[in-house]
């Protein structure tokens, strides 16, 4: 992951708007680059810095307040460095139907770790979806971005020993 | 001697349980045994129990083996992979196992038989038939064959396609635009998933078509983040396609990409997604027929409903119209999930009964404990216990059953699910992803989670349902949209279905 630079995002920014720009023509809105560019940040830099708002406020011409409410409104988009390795684990009904809670509780009673959180040394960020596609193959979940199925406490406890590698 | 061809699939499902790994391991021991083999990477069958599955191109057909683990590669091999031997793991030929034989696969024809990435592959299983088709008819007559099928809307409002289609060729607009939505967010779903990574050009195809017949240059197809394999399977298909100038200046395609939201599958709210904003619900009217993407006339259609435009097309819409019951025609994917043995996606006519599909085709749960409950059509969908299995599932049967089809997902729990809590559940889903725009659905899901946590430690049990039941009105009458209309439902029927549940508590009636 890249130190955040903010010259590197103003380039994303104005690359963004000039693709969303020439796609959607004349009825293009102001902002309609906007979930692209935040999504581009994230990807470099595994957060999108407090620092870049300003200038995407800037390219956009629209408002900050506005950037600030389409960020934070979406659960993707984060504000700080997550952990080295992030597990998304599925919470929803089908995940429920082959015991997800049962993993939740071996994550944090075995290995000390809370959905939502980050591990002390920095490793591994767990955070809770709701629904990866995988239903047939409950629980699932994602390991940054390989499709884990079928997952049970052993495997989950050799993901995160990967992960703390 | 020539390479035999072998399939491995590349669906994320079975990338979950290791096919990449099955893959190598295949490659690495036919190189080692001086074996020619021309590894293909397929789409899913849809039998995901058996992932990886892995299928050898035989005189006689395709044969599949499976669950394949990396540890069985070469055992299989011993035993004559490459001729469709005998072996533990062989289900013999493929089109004669019983999971598949008794489908109709209309939108699934071509999943997991091609590569979901050649276009020759496409045009060779009737790929294209339907856009060249389209391209010469007139808009107004490539609307008709949509009505004639009686096609539905896929996404869970059953909303006739043709109708859509026609008021957006009929509205006036210097741009109009296609938006198809693969926010795909119902737990116990991923036909949508499936269909973007097996068979991508389909798709193109449908949101094609759909241009020439409202006038529309321009398509959006928005794909929840928790697709990255989706996302970059149709990014190459988008570049194949224009390539190959079936996407250009007169229909270009354009990926967006979600962002956790499941709000985001409510066709309003998405657009609002698209424009860069929050994912906030509109009221309607206006309708994004009329003013949609940025105000102008908008198409949008959730994957399932573009991807049968196609084959509607090629064949026309009466022979779509002959499958199916009623006012549901023609085929849906069901998806089987959760709790059952032989999980995966099944694509039948409507009419076919939940017990037909749970306990003959799936076989039952697969934890082999009794079958308690089954939710259909995700998480705003009903929780049916055992006695109404036999509800034939189908737009109106499971609305006067007290549920909804929504987009055929279909989860299953064995007697070991504590149905208070998936109430409290629903609850709490409805909080964490409304978008805040009305009262009921914003404030009451929190109310509604609380009472129920009140009920489920024995405090005033009776009078905090007859709570919960007020507040389920409250909120089916004053939302906008089904996130909070719609809560109820399993909310509702959790209490109505399974009302011992709420009940274990001991009482410990107190003044509050």
């Amino acid at each position: 992951m890249e130190t955040f630079d903010l010259a590197r995002a103003q380039d994303v920014a104005l690359e963004e708007q000039a693709r969303a720009q020439a796609f959607f023509g004349d009825a293009c809105g102001d902002a309609a680059a906007l979930l692209p560019i935040l999504h581009r940040l994230q990807d470099m830099f595994g957060y999108v810095d407090e620092a870049a708002l300003p200038m995407i406020a800037k390219t956009l011409n629209i408002s900050l307040a506005e950037v600030r409410g389409t960020m934070s409104f979406y659960h993707d988009y984060r504000t700080a460095r997550p952990g080295r390795h992030v597990l998304k684990l599925c919470r929803a009904e089908s995940c429920q139907s082959m015991g997800v809670d049962h993993l939740v509780d071996h994550l944090t009673t075995r290995h000390g770790l809370a959905p939502d959180e980050t591990s002390g040394d920095g490793t591994l960020t767990v955070q809770s979806v709701y629904c990866l596609g995988n239903c047939a193959l409950s629980p699932a979940a994602l390991f940054d971005e390989r499709p884990v199925g079928a997952l049970d406490a052993a495997r989950l406890d050799s993901l995160i020993a990967e992960a703390r590698r | 001697m020539s390479a035999i061809r072998i399939y491995v699939p590349c669906d994320s499902a079975a990338l979950s349980v290791g096919a990449d790994d099955v893959a190598r391991a295949l490659s690495a021991e036919a190189t080692r045994r001086n074996l020619a083999i021309d590894l293909v990477r397929n789409g899913s069958r849809g039998m995901m129990w058996l992932e990886p599955f892995v299928e050898v191109e035989t005189p006689q057909g395709r044969i599949g083996y499976g669950p394949v683990r990396t540890a069985d590669v070469a055992s299989l091999l011993d035993a004559g992979l490459l001729q469709g031997g005998t072996h533990p793991l062989c289900h013999g030929l493929v089109e004669d196992m019983d999971f598949i034989k008794r489908q109709q696969r209309l939108t699934f024809a071509r999943i997991g038989i091609v590569d979901p990435l050649s276009l020759e592959d496409y045009r060779k299983h009737g790929g294209l038939a339907g856009l060249e088709r389209a391209k010469t008819l007139t808009a107004a007559a490539i609307v008709e064959e949509i009505v004639a099928s009686g096609l539905r809307g896929r996404g869970g409002a059953g909303f006739p396609a043709g109708t859509k289609w026609r008021t957006v060729m009929q509205a006036e607009g210097p741009q109009k635009f296609i938006v198809c939505n693969a926010d795909e967010g119902d737990s116990g779903t991923f036909a949508d998933r499936m269909v973007m990574e097996g068979d991508p050009f389909m798709l193109i195809e449908g949101m094609a078509i759909a241009g020439l017949a409202v006038g529309a240059t321009r398509g959006v197809l928005y794909i929840r983040s928790e697709y990255p394999h989706a996302i970059a399977t149709m990014g190459k298909a988008i570049a194949l396609a224009r390539k190959a100038s079936i996407l250009g200046p007169s229909f270009d395609i354009e990926i967006r990409t979600g962002a956790g939201a499941y709000i985001c599958g409510e066709e309003t709210s998405l657009l609002e997604s698209i424009e860069g904003k929050r994912g906030q619900v509109r009221a309607k009217p206006p309708l994004p027929a009329h003013k949609g993407l940025f105000g102008c006339p908008t198409v949008i259609n959730n994957v399932l409903t573009l991807a049968a435009a196609p084959s509607i097309l090629a064949q026309g819409g009466k022979a779509y119209a002959e499958h199916g019951m009623a006012r549901s025609r023609g085929t849906m994917p069901f998806q089987i999930a959760g709790n059952v043995q032989r999980r995966g996606l099944f694509e039948a006519p409507f009419g076919m009964t939940l017990r037909t599909l749970i306990e003959d085709i799936g076989g039952g749960t697969a934890s082999r404990r009794p079958l308690r409950a089954v939710q259909v059509g995700g998480p705003l969908g009903a929780y049916f216990p055992e006695s109404l299995l036999d509800t034939p599932l189908d737009y109106e049967a499971m609305a006067a059953a007290g549920g909804l089809l929504g987009h055929g997902g279909i989860v299953v729990f064995d007697d070991s699910v504590d149905m208070a809590k998936q109430a409290k559940f629903a609850f709490d889903f409805c909080a964490i992803e409304s978008c805040g725009k009305c009262t009921p659905c914003r404030i009451g899901s929190t109310r509604g989670a609380e009472t129920i946590a009140k009920i489920t430690a024995g405090r005033n049990v009776e009078s905090n349902i007859a709570l919960v039941r007020d507040l389920c009105t409250v909120l089916t009458d004053g939302s906008l949209c089904a996130l909070g209309g719609l809560t109820p439902m399993p909310v509702m029927s959790a209490l109505n279905h399974f009302a011992e549940d709420f009940r274990r508590a001991p009482a410990r009636d107190a003044a509050e």
